[in-house]
Order: structure tokens, then C-alpha cells, then sequence
């Protein structure tokens, strides 16, 4: 019998310590389900980015995590890593390195032409990415030349033209504008994969995101409805 | 930051549309390699060869439609390096030589620039490629240029970053002492970030090896100017 809803990621037990000594996950458990969106809170160095990092084999703590069914630890054959790397996209906090190659249109294929498919199709694919988030006017300028909030926009069609079963948005808002925020927040309502989506900015998570989970320090402090958590650890503007 | 804007503006005169730029990257980068060749097998008492080869040159300069001037201080770059070793031939009383130095050098750095100015990085890489380049090389190729842009962007931040805090950019001693603290910022900083990109290749799928090059068709036009550009250099270098 199949569960009612399936496990896409499930990671226990997670420890990591950086090399020069900072512990930085201390104990993290936390499952999510396909089609789920998860908002992910907590402060400044609480251990957010070195969390999703894992979750597709850029950085191995202690622990275990499985992205659908597919383990990660440290004997994790190449292909296993491709093929978690093809379901998991993530989209760094920083997107000036998450853009490397020479054209706007080259980097978004990039990912898509790892993946094994031809060039045309890849171009295809990042062309219809690049629509998505309003960049299809910039195809052929180099990224480095782009603005930030631009720079931001390419990096998440970088993603989406992968079409990964899991989209990790690391502070995904960042330097976009108002109109880029909305049209982003609707662009993800849009998107049927699960999502985890690492912010700071908690009316946009609320937006989109039925659940929370608060790291502290390296562990989950609190995981539940979003304005439970919101509430619970006074995370917002308004609250005091 | 010079380094970064000079990056800059042979990247923006490599996107132009003139004849030069039209004709297909692997045509102009043996036209190249004739050319090189000549050059450095040119005896030294045929001065009128060398005056030729800068006519040749300066043409494809003006059909490429590029700013003579500035691409002349570019190549004007190697002249401190050249000039050294001429000094010394001319001190041991060799003056032919250590003209001749001077002329190959220069003649040799301003045809690559040339090369550079008038075909777009992708299109280079994708040359390189047809023509065998083992692909580790052209990995190494295009890690190289990324990080080099990768430092120049840098230092052009830290730069900025001490200007508005009143920092360096004065040429003072405490100027100086700043300098030199930053750069090792500098070096320990584009070390992150490399390893940040690392990182986001890794992500998308990255196995070691980037997506097969782009095959566009060597058109009449392209076998032409390849024709024409080896004949017209073999005919100079052999003085017919
Ligand atoms: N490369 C590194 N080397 C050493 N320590 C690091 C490194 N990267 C992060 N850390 C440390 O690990 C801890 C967690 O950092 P992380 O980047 O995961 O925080 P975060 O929750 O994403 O913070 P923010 O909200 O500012 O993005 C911090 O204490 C940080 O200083
Ligand atoms: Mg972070």
C-alpha cells in the first residue's frame, strides 16, 4: 500500500561543521511531501543556507537524507548525485556565482544541457525559462552586465528550465522589485512542484506557504502552520 | 579595475556585426595561426615585410570596424616585456634585431587582439573545440578567463567598497598599507567565490564536461576570407 503522501525529502539527524570548526547544523530533521511548499525562517547565520546545500549533495554532513527515494551520504555514486541534482533545483542566495557561463541564454542552458539534452532543445527550454521571469530581451548579454534583480531573475530560469521536481529558493527576493516580487509570488503559486523556500521576507512566504520551519542555532526550533510560527517566535515587523 | 573594464571593452567590441565579425570563427583563427607563423619566421633584414604585415593587419582592423587607437594601447601592453630584451640586443649593438623584437611582438599581440575583438568568447571556445583543442585545455581556457573576470570584478568591489568608506584609491603610505591588507581579502575572497561557482556548476548537473560546442556551417563567405587571408600573408611573407 502506498502512503497517501510520499516523502520527496527526508533528511535525519543532519550535523555539519564547517572546516574552520563552526558548527552549523546541529541535529536537523525535517520531511517534506510532494506538492508541498515549506517557508523556511530563522536568523542570520542560524544555518539556512548550510541546510538546503545538503540537499542536493553540494556540502555532506553526518546524518542521512533521501531526495525521492535516492540517498545521499558519502559513498553516493556520480549518477546518484546527478540524478538528485536533476530533481532538486536550487537557486543560491548569491546569484553572481550562480551565473558563470558567457550569455544570459548559455548559462540558462547550462543546467538543462548537463541533463543530456540536445543543443537546440536546451536553447528551447531556456528560451521558454527566460519568458518565464521576464528575461527573454536578454538572451544574448552577458550576465556579469546584468543588475542585480536581473542577475536574480536568471539565476531561477537557470532553474525552472530544468524542471526539477523540488525547487529550493534561497532568499529568492532579494533585490527584486515590487512588480518582480508579484510576478515571482504568482510564477511559483503556478508551479506544481514542492518547494522549500528559505526568506526573510515573511508576507511573501505567507503568500505562498502553508507551512514554516524555524532554525535556531543550527536545529529546528519550531516547525508547523506558518502563522503559528510567525507568531511563536515573533517574526515579524509588526509583532513585538 | 583596469583589468576588468579592458576585459569589458574587448568583450563589447567582440559583439559587433562589421564583415570581420560575420566571418566564421575557425577561418579567422587560422588565418591566425598563417599569420603568427609568418610572422615569427620573417627574417630580420626585411624591415618592408614587417611594414606590410601592419598593413594587412591594420585592414582587418578597419574591416572589423574597431577603434584603431585603442586597440593599438592594448597591444602597445607588451611593449615593456619586448622592450627589455631589445634593450639588451641593442645595448650588445644588434639594432636589427632588436627592432625586429619589438615588431613581432607587437605585430603578433595586436593580430590576437584582433581575433578577440572581432569573435564573441563562445564562438572562440567553440573554434578551439572544432579544431581539437583537448578539451581539458579548453576547460582550464575557460576557468581561467571566468576567474580572471572573476578577480577583476573583485578588486573593482573592494575598490568601490574603500572609496565611499574613504579607504584606498589615494596614493598615501596608509594608502598603501590598506592596499596591501586587501589583497590578501582579495585572493581569500576570489578563492570563495570560485569555489562558489564551483559550487552552483555542480548544481546544475556539472560532471566535468560542458555541453557539446555549437556546429554552424562554414559558408562560401568564410572559405573566402580563408583563402584570401592565407594568400594574401604567405605572399608578404615570401615577398612575391
Ligand atoms: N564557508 C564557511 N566557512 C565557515 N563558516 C561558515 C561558512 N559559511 C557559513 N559559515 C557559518 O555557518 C553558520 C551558518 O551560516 P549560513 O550561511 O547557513 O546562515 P543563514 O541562516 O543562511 O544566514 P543568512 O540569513 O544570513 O543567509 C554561520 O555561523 C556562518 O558564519
Ligand atoms: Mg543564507
Amino acid at each position: 500500500m502506498k502512503p497517501e503522501t510520499e516523502n520527496v525529502i527526508d533528511v535525519r539527524g543532519l550535523r555539519y561543521r564547517y572546516p574552520d570548526g563552526t558548527l552549523a547544523l546541529d541535529g536537523i530533521d525535517f520531511r517534506l511531501h510532494a506538492g508541498e511548499c515549506a517557508a523556511v525562517f530563522g536568523a542570520n547565520g542560524s544555518g539556512k543556507t548550510t541546510f538546503v546545500m545538503h540537499l542536493n549533495g553540494l556540502l555532506r554532513g553526518e546524518g542521512s537524507i533521501e531526495v525521492c527515494g535516492l540517498r545521499i551520504d558519502g559513498s553516493a555514486k556520480a549518477d546518484t548525485l546527478a540524478a538528485v541534482r536533476a530533481r532538486v533545483g536550487l537557486v543560491f542566495q548569491n546569484s553572481e556565482e550562480q551565473l558563470f557561463m558567457p550569455t544570459v541564454l548559455a548559462d540558462v542552458a547550462f543546467g538543462v544541457a548537463n541533463m543530456g539534452l540536445s543543443s537546440e532543445n536546451a536553447a528551447r527550454k531556456a528560451k521558454e525559462a527566460l519568458e518565464q521571469v521576464g528575461m527573454a530581451g536578454a538572451a544574448e548579454k552577458a550576465p556579469y552586465h546584468l543588475s542585480a534583480g536581473e542577475k536574480r531573475r536568471v539565476a531561477i530560469a537557470g532553474v525552472l528550465a530544468m524542471q526539477p521536481d523540488i525547487l529550493v529558493l534561497d532568499e529568492p527576493t532579494t533585490s527584486l522589485d515590487p512588480p518582480g516580487q508579484r510576478e515571482l509570488l504568482q510564477l511559483l503559486r503556478r508551479l506544481p512542484q514542492a518547494k522549500i523556500l528559505v526568506t526573510h521576507d515573511v508576507d511573501f512566504a505567507a503568500a505562498l506557504a502553508a507551512r514554516a520551519v524555524f532554525f535556531e542555532r543550527g536545529r529546528i526550533a519550531g516547525d508547523g502552520e506558518i502563522h503559528s510560527i510567525i507568531e511563536q517566535f515573533h517574526w515579524s515587523r509588526g509583532s513585538e | 579595475m583596469a583589468s576588468a573594464l579592458r576585459h569589458a571593452s574587448v568583450e563589447r567590441w567582440s559583439r559587433g556585426s562589421s564583415p570581420l565579425h560575420r566571418v566564421d570563427a575557425r577561418a579567422k583563427l587560422i588565418a591566425l595561426l598563417v599569420f603568427l607563423t609568418a610572422v615569427a619566421t620573417t627574417s630580420k633584414h626585411a624591415p618592408w615585410i614587417y611594414a606590410a604585415f601592419f598593413v594587412l593587419l591594420g585592414s582587418a582592423i578597419f574591416l572589423a570596424r574597431l577603434p584603431v587607437m585603442a586597440m593599438l594601447a592594448r597591444a602597445a601592453l607588451v611593449l615593456p616585456f619586448s622592450a627589455v630584451f631589445a634593450a639588451m640586443t641593442w645595448w650588445a649593438g644588434d639594432f636589427p634585431t632588436a627592432a625586429v623584437l619589438v615588431a613581432k611582438s607587437f605585430l603578433s599581440i595586436l593580430a590576437a587582439l584582433t581575433l578577440a575583438a572581432s569573435t564573441p568568447w563562445v564562438r572562440l571556445l567553440d573554434a578551439l573545440a572544432f579544431l581539437r583543442v583537448p578539451r581539458p585545455l579548453l576547460l582550464v581556457i575557460q576557468f581561467l578567463a571566468r576567474y580572471l573576470f572573476v578577480v577583476g570584478n573583485q578588486v573593482a568591489h573592494m575598490r568601490l567598497a574603500a572609496q565611499a568608506r574613504g579607504g584606498i584609491g589615494k596614493s598615501s603610505l596608509s594608502g598603501f598599507h590598506a592596499a596591501a591588507g586587501a589583497v590578501g581579502v582579495l585572493f581569500a575572497r576570489s578563492w570563495e567565490r570560485a569555489d562558489g561557482i564551483y559550487k552552483a556548476m555542480l548544481a546544475r548537473g556539472f560532471t566535468g564536461r560542458f555541453p557539446a560546442p555549437q556546429v554552424a556551417p562554414f559558408l562560401a563567405r568564410d572559405v573566402a576570407f580563408l583563402c584570401a587571408a592565407v594568400f594574401v600573408t604567405v605572399a608578404v611573407r615570401f615577398a612575391l
